[in-house]
């Protein structure tokens, strides 16, 4: 594994102070990797990644990103950190134009790199160039998802952490989203996604986590995960009879 | 019928119009109505004529400008007026409202607004009693300009001033990054946190806009008809009549809903009476809950 980006360690957190839905997770991203965070519904990685980006309330534990602990950092300052998060529902802003989507997200940048920045993500999502003017909230789903991502990419960051990416997509969707971030990891950020999809992660992921119960409870190559019967097992709560087809 | 009623609707929805400005950005940015923002009206106006009497004081009595009512004095005041009123709103925000707020009950902060609205009034009649007040008692003549229509040079400059505002606040929320921040922070709190917005910042400017806006449509109303500290409770219902019909969230939308509101007003003491003048704002009012409550440049949450 490359140099570590992300490293999170023993994280605990949830929305309401004694109820931790997140016990205890511990995971690293490298450099340049797709790391993936599966687990059964329920299992807190969803709260897992919004704790990460400083959207559920953390009671133990640390987050450092490059080396800085950005533990419970406040959530707007964590573009400036260099987190960028895609939520996994409501993640543009629908009555906005695309091109003020992009726009409202570059505070942080100097203003003359602004329209410059714009551009790069219109070369880099076409699909978006000619809904510029359109209403964020007229776009298709997997254009939304664009969207979002591009939103997230605009401010250069280290670390882009996806939640659900796929989720609601249509199936030519997905595999366009997946595309994308393998497109996205080329150009060399570091992507950090939780996903349901578990057989479309696995196959662009570096490496994979199981997160049960708020827990990171296995770890593996991604490619490798696909047939782990201890993976199955984690996901069902029971052992497979079949270990061969891997997870169904 | 007079045309004279365009004078007066315009007038009359030029002090609703940036009045609603404040409302609807309260409304949408913060999620709840500010009962007190029609005292904000008032305190920015006793403010103002507070300066211009302290002015006065110090360099003695000052020529008006020309065709004019007032001289220089109301208008440094009325700047210093726009800032004491957004110091004002900031200040209840900060002891009152953030903390309610953050409970997260929206009926609670409201509650709290007609509080705050009761209290900031009782204390400018305690301090300026109830009687009526004014800019200047000098009487303007109006000018004719054509079709039974009067004018005096306080109104035109009166609506110059509004349009400029108008104009002003309008530019700034679609082209600056401040205002798409305001945008982006009313359509989805949470995700304008995750791109990177100090919510805490665009709330603060939140209150200064709509403080100092507000502050003009009571003086405004100060040197057209009168001071009192009932002044700006009086304008609330048409305020929220006209940012409901304009569509919660814009101002465009309000500042024409403030004109329609006006025009409907002044037409309505011209066809059936000044008595059932304030009848009109709640008329209208209810007539876009029933037809369209989303108002007319409003936009059904996706």
């Amino acid at each position: 594994m490359n140099e570590t980006v992300l490293d999170v360690r023993n994280l605990e957190a949830g929305y309401e102070p004694g109820v931790p839905i997140v016990r205890g997770a511990s995971i690293t991203v490298g450099q340049g990797e797709i790391v993936v965070v599966l687990g059964p519904n329920g299992a807190g990685k969803s709260s897992f990644i919004k704790a990460i980006a400083g959207l559920v309330p953390i009671s133990g534990g640390t987050v450092l990103l490059d080396g800085k602990d950005i533990t419970a950092a406040p959530a707007h300052t964590m573009v400036r950190l260099g987190l960028a998060f895609v939520p996994q529902t409501e993640n543009i802003f629908p009555l906005m134009s695309v091109e003020d989507n992009l726009r409202v997200a570059c505070g942080i940048l100097e203003r003359r790199e602004i329209p410059g920045r714009i551009e790069e993500m219109y070369a880099a999502f076409p699909d978006l160039v000619r809904q510029r003017r359109t209403a964020a909230g007229n776009l298709s789903g997997g254009q939304r998802q664009m969207l979002a991502v591009a939103r997230a990419l605009i401010v250069h960051p280290k670390v882009l952490v996806l939640d659900e990416p796929s989720a609601g997509l249509s199936p030519k969707f997905v595999s366009m989203v997946f595309e994308m971030l393998t497109g996205i990891r080329k150009s060399g950020v570091t992507i950090l996604l939780v996903e349901q999809n578990a057989k479309a992660a696995l196959a662009i992921g570096d490496r994979a986590y199981v997160l049960v119960e708020g827990k990171d409870r296995h770890e593996g190559i991604a490619s490798e995960l696909w047939n782990d019967p201890i993976v199955a097992e984690l996901y069902l709560g029971q052992r497979p009879q079949h270990q061969k087809g891997g997870m169904a | 019928m007079s045309l004279q009623f365009i004078v007066d609707g315009l007038l009359t929805g030029s002090m609703i119009g940036l009045g609603a400005i404040g409302v609807t950005l309260t409304y949408s940015i913060l999620r709840f109505s500010n009962f007190a923002h029609g005292d904000f009206m008032a305190w920015g106006t006793y403010a103002t004529l507070a300066v211009v009497s302290a002015i006065g004081a110090i360099v003695g009595k000052v020529a008006p400008i020309a065709p004019l009512s007032f001289g220089w004095p109301l208008l440094v005041a009325l700047v210093v007026g726009m800032a004491f009123t957004a110091l004002l709103a900031l200040l209840l925000d900060k002891v009152l409202f953030s903390r309610l707020r953050s409970q997260g009950q929206a009926i609670i902060v409201v509650m709290a607004s007609f509080g705050a609205s009761m209290a900031l009034r009782s204390l400018l009649e305690f301090t300026f009693t109830s009687r009526p007040t004014y800019f200047s008692r000098a009487i303007q003549i109006a000018m004719p300009v054509g079709f039974g229509i009067r004018v005096t040079p306080d109104q035109i400059a009166l609506l110059l001033l509004t349009a400029i505002l108008v104009l002003g606040v309008h530019l700034l929320m679609t082209r600056t990054q401040t205002g798409r921040s305001m945008q982006a922070l009313s359509q989805n709190a949470a995700l304008a946190r995750i791109v990177g917005i100090d919510v805490a910042r665009v709330v603060r400017v939140t209150w200064i806009i709509g403080g100092a806006l507000a502050c003009v449509a009571g003086v405004m109303i100060g040197i057209l008809v009168q001071i009192r500290p009932f002044m700006g409770f009086d304008m609330l219902l048409p305020m929220f009549a006209a940012a409901i019909l304009g569509g919660i969230g814009s101002i465009p939308g309000a500042v024409l809903g403030g004109l329609i509101i006006g025009f409907a007003e002044a037409g309505a003491v011209q066809l059936i009476g000044a008595e059932w003048r304030a009848a009109v704002s709640f008329i209208i009012l209810m007539a876009v809950l029933f037809v369209r409550p989303i108002g007319l440049f409003g936009v059904r949450e996706r």
